[in-house]
């Protein structure tokens, strides 16, 4: 076994070396997979799940797969077709050995908010094999109608509360998806509300800090680059709700790049988007979408990685880093 | 002959806008959307790179002000305070207008990236 306290490549669970993981997946149309193996959130990427031996994947617990940002809508330069992309990412769901119970969608489903928007994402995701969606708001879905089309959409399988939040169980595991994409204040982050923290107060108040708790939320709700806007303004108060938990992984989008962050039994985590890349905090004048050139854009090198510590046991961490062409 | 005609329109609707212009200036208690898109003087913001240029403006009060969004996100217009009309969401050269009414500081940013925003300052 790892020792604690360290963060180490897990070479012993995947069966993939460092070699492999620096041979994943093409950035568009990425995914990461999360799988609960005795209580441990472990990822990775789709590429690497098409190389596993799917007798591996049965012996997990639950596995589910988080996408983000697919931004259909979006036609410039960056992408000039954001919906192929995405049917990328969707073919690679499909592909995998054994299926994810579920999807987690973090936000950012279409560029404009626009119904037709929405009609072809919802269309295309019905050729994903895994059905089941969990959806939390980007702010691109909420433009011009504070949420509307969004909720009507995409919460009914959920008891969503106030402007779309909810929490569920799965598996042992506690599940929270919160809108941080609304009501936001001139100059401000990303924002909860006083709202919703109560509810979320209230709704962790009753569960045993063993309970591994998975919370998502488009934009990060720790401090990335403030100056891009990039972090939400009360994310410290949920985070104090949740420092009492062994196990808190925190999945967020918005930023089309991953990035992770471990504080204390709190793993933060950002995913790719599947329609463009941004650039790394501050390297560009503005957040706005990288243009790569166009042989390089599915092939468009990322980094994926996942920190997971419960108590004192072991630290899984498996990084991916840059991608090959062809998987 | 057609030339003539259309140079009587224009004349005809320098007229109208004169007059509007001048009905705006008079009513002056609020700034108002300017769908017409006309106003003598127009007073651009170009929104680039997730910032509002200039981030100051100073007007008249009368006078139209117009944002364009050259980036290729979307942005919005929203006064702080509900002081103005709102724009929906600008995608990439997208035009919104409104013009400046009763005398003030309007503080305004974008409601997509609230790090974006900016001040109109409305004279006399």
């Amino acid at each position: 076994m790892n020792d604690h306290n360290h963060i180490l490549h897990d070479h012993e669970h995947d069966g993939i070396d460092r070699r492999g993981f620096l041979k994943c997946m093409a950035w568009a149309g990425t995914g990461v997979l999360w799988t609960v193996t005795g209580g441990v959130l472990v990822s990775r990427t789709l590429a690497q799940i098409a190389k596993l031996d799917p007798s591996s994947l049965a012996a997990t617990d639950l596995s589910f797969l988080q996408i983000s940002d697919s931004h259909i809508g979006f036609s410039k330069e960056a992408n000039k077709d954001v919906t192929e992309t995405f049917k990328i990412a969707l073919d690679r769901i499909n592909a995998l050995p054994a299926p994810p119970s579920f999807l987690i969608h973090t936000g950012d489903i279409t560029q404009l908010s626009k119904p037709e928007e929405f009609d072809t994402f919802d269309q295309l995701a019905k050729g994903c094999r895994t059905k089941d969606i969990f959806f939390v708001p980007g702010e691109h879905d909420v433009l011009n109608d504070g949420g509307k089309i969004y909720r009507d959409r995409y919460l009914k399988s959920v008891e969503a509360k106030g402007s779309g939040w909810y929490s569920f169980n799965k598996n042992g595991l506690h599940f929270i998806g919160l809108v941080n994409v609304l009501n936001l204040e001139a100059g401000g982050l990303g924002q909860l509300g006083d709202d919703q923290l109560e509810w979320l107060q209230a709704d962790l108040k009753d569960l045993p800090s063993e309970t591994p708790v998975v919370v998502f939320a488009h934009i990060p709700l720790w401090t990335v680059y403030p100056q891009w806007g990039w972090g939400t303004s009360d994310s410290e108060r949920a985070l104090s709700y949740l420092k009492r938990f062994g196990s808190v992984t925190v999945l967020n989008g918005h930023i089309h790049q991953v990035l992770q962050k471990v504080e204390g039994n709190i793993t933060f985590h950002t995913a790719m988007s599947t329609a463009f890349p941004q650039p790394a905090p501050g390297a560009a004048a503005s957040p706005g979408p990288l243009k790569v050139p166009a042989e390089k854009l599915r092939s468009m090198l990322g980094l994926t990685s996942v920190h997971y510590k419960q108590g004192n046991s072991s630290l899984a961490v498996i990084d991916s880093n840059l991608s090959q062409p062809k998987i | 002959m057609i030339t003539f005609i259309r140079q009587n329109m224009k004349a005809l609707l320098l007229t109208m806008l004169i007059v509007l212009k001048v009905l705006l200036a008079a009513s002056g208690n609020e700034m108002a959307h300017d769908s017409a898109r006309a106003g003598g003087e127009t007073n651009k913001i170009e929104i680039r790179d997730f910032m509002f240029n200039p981030p100051t403006i100073t007007v008249k009060s009368g006078q139209t002000i117009t944002w364009i969004n050259r980036d290729e996100e979307p942005h919005t217009i929203v006064s702080v305070g509900k002081k103005f009309q709102k724009s929906s969401a600008l995608d990439t050269d997208q035009q919104f207008s409104i013009t400046a009414g009763a005398p003030g500081i309007y503080e305004y940013f974008c409601s997509v990236h609230p790090k974006m925003t900016g001040t109109i300052v409305v004279e006399q």
